[in-house]
């Protein structure tokens, strides 16, 4: 684009389709190189490693560790597609999902209310942070116990602890994510005549994007984590019932498929947060993300 | 965007708070930032300032002087400390629809596309979508954003997302437009193309300017009168009436009257700091 100065003389304009195909480029360039293994040599490294251990497992271990202690692979595999085809077993894993869940929902749900609430409104900061920081240094896992009393062997005292383990991470994390905002940008809203409702809504809420994200990540984690410890305190159903089940047994390949199955369902809860993040809020900011 | 051409070949000399055809108006504007563990800071002191409705006013000085202060109390982000600050007769207390602001750095929103950004004035201020629509796109248009309308900030180069900050203050037609170094960012050549098309929309809109620059050349180019601070504490060494002919062309900048001035302006600095 140019544009004529009364004079005829002409000024540069500022960039146009050049630049356009210049940051299309640079785009490909990103793109190609996620899958070339000379910029990225952990995409071999990760799975070879796995594979030698496995190898080592399978070969050599058995040599100096009796097989019922510490089974091989191709016994867990097998252990595991036993499992896999007993209906039995696929109800117990119903169970703990369902537990997980409810809790994960109940306690982000209400980590983001209160959360909001005290991020938001001084009064309530004040009040209630010394219980929040207090509750923290609780370890949660060791209320399990007082939770089977309280609520009994069914459901509900595991979607309790699944819902207070998830809980504090969230609330820390909502805290801190909706005090994350820029004050420049905040600034420019305010000059534009933006009220509070608008400002929580169009800086706050996505400056804290990345905070609820890692919230919602270590959550459901700790949420499947909560319901497991939860059955082994009392349970007559579910993963961590079965693991129980196994080790009375002394089925060790057994406990270990279990443990297979778990690891693939914090695995899984993982991915689908993390590939939701990667659509909400896909303008991938640095920032200071509290871990736990 | 064509609303009145207002003739201003000549540029009457009234600088003091006095002036009652003023519409921005600062008076006795003391400002003091309260610190923790050291001394506060005076940033501005005895600044006295009369803008005429339709003027183009430029603000230079020494880093940290307070150019950024002023702006931000002239767009009521700010409070003062003492002395009266009235825009269009209104004593500033917070911020007033009639501002567009144009920050140092562009501050976008990266969650927003560029034309999203740029309409954030109107839909925070619930105008008419479909009208200041049209409007955001003609304004993307003149800074050559037109293609990257949908692409987001981080898709932009510095200078770019500087261009979609100052569509995104032009976008509600404010009446008044602060600028704080607004073309730091840009490179010469997309600099100098900015300044024109800045004096044209001026020219057209009548709109009144405040812009702060660590440019002296373009202070000249650009404005009625160029305001002068003195190193922190902000005070107003010197208030400069730049009697060029409107309207005016980049070359007029060849031309030995507007080297004096620019020669004026560089002596306040070369005794004191270096210029921000
Ligand atoms: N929010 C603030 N709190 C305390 N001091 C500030 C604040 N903003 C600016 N200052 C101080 O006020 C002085 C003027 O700052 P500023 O207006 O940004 O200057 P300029 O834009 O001319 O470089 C500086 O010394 C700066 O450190
Ligand atoms: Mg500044």
């Amino acid at each position: 684009m140019t544009t004529a100065t009364p004079t005829g003389a002409p000024v540069a304009g500022p960039p146009g389709p050049a630049a356009k195909k210049a940051a299309k480029k640079a785009a490909k360039q990103r793109r190609s190189g996620r899958f070339d293994v000379r910029e990225r040599p952990e995409l071999l490294l990760v799975p070879g490693v796995f594979v030698v251990l496995i190898v080592l497992w399978e070969f050599v271990i058995p040599l100096f560790v009796d097989d019922y202690v510490l089974p091989v692979p191709s016994r867990i595999v097998e252990s595991l597609w036993s499992q896999l085809t007993d209906a039995l077993f696929w109800g117990h894993l119903e169970v703990t999902l369902r537990e997980s869940l409810i809790g994960f929902v109940i306690g982000v749900g209400t980590a983001v209310l209160l959360g909001t609430a005290i991020s938001q409104v001084r009064l309530v900061e004040k009040t209630l942070m010394p219980y929040v920081v207090a509750f923290q240094t609780v370890p949660k896992v060791a209320l399990a116990p007082l939770f089977v009393v309280w609520f009994g062997f069914g459901l509900t005292s595991k979607i309790v602890m699944a819902a207070v383990i998830s809980f504090f991470p969230m609330l820390i994390n909502v805290i801190e994510g909706l005090k994350a905002a820029d004050a420049d940008r905040i600034q420019m809203l305010t000059v534009f005549g933006a009220s509070k409702l608008q400002i929580f809504r169009m800086v706050r809420l996505p400056s804290a994007m990345p905070f609820i994200f890692a919230g919602l990540d270590i959550g459901i984690v700790f949420a499947i984590l909560g319901a497991v410890v939860g059955e082994f305190i009392g349970a007559k159903e579910g993963l961590g019932y079965l693991l129980l089940q196994t080790n009375y047994n002394f089925d060790i390949a057994g406990m270990f498929a279990v443990l297979v199955v778990l690891s693939v369902l914090g695995l899984l809860a993982h991915s689908l947060i993390r590939f939701t993040q990667r659509k909400v809020a896909f303008w991938a900011e640095e920032s200071r993300v509290i871990a736990a | 965007m064509s609303l009145r051409a207002p003739g201003r070949q000549t540029s009457p000399a009234t600088a003091a708070g006095t002036d009652t055809d003023a519409w921005i108006r600062v008076a006795g504007l003391d400002k003091t930032y309260p610190a923790r563990r050291s001394d506060p800071t005076v940033a501005l002191q005895g600044i006295d300032l009369s803008v005429r409705r339709g003027e183009f006013v430029s603000v230079v000085g020494p880093s940290g002087c307070g150019k950024t202060t002023l702006l931000k109390i002239l767009a009521g982000l700010v409070g003062r400390s003492e002395g009266e600050v009235e825009i269009a007769g209104t004593d500033v207390r917070g911020p007033l629809p009639q501002i567009g602001m144009v920050f140092q750095a562009a501050t976008l929103l990266p969650w927003r596309t560029v034309r999203q950004n740029v309409l954030v004035p109107v839909e925070v201020q619930g105008l008419d979508k479909e009208k200041f629509g049209r409007r955001a796109d003609e304004l993307l248009e003149m800074v050559g954003l037109a293609e990257f309308a949908n692409s987001y900030p981080y898709e932009l180069s510095g200078g770019m997302q500087q261009r979609a900050g100052i569509c995104r203050a032009l976008v509600h037609d404010p009446a008044v437009l602060l600028m704080d170094e607004p073309f730091g960012a840009l490179d010469a050549m997309t600099r100098e193309y900015m300044n024109v098309e800045l004096l044209r929309i001026w020219q057209q809109s009548g709109k009144t300017i405040v812009l702060v620059t660590h440019s002296i050349p373009e202070a000249v180019f650009l404005s009625d009168r160029v305001v002068v601070l003195s190193a922190r504490p902000g005070r107003i060494a010197e208030v400069i009436d730049v009697e060029l002919d409107r309207p005016r062309e980049l070359s007029v900048m060849a031309s030995d009257r507007a080297g004096i001035y620019v020669e004026r302006i560089r002596r306040h600095f070369n005794a004191t700091s270096v210029i921000d």
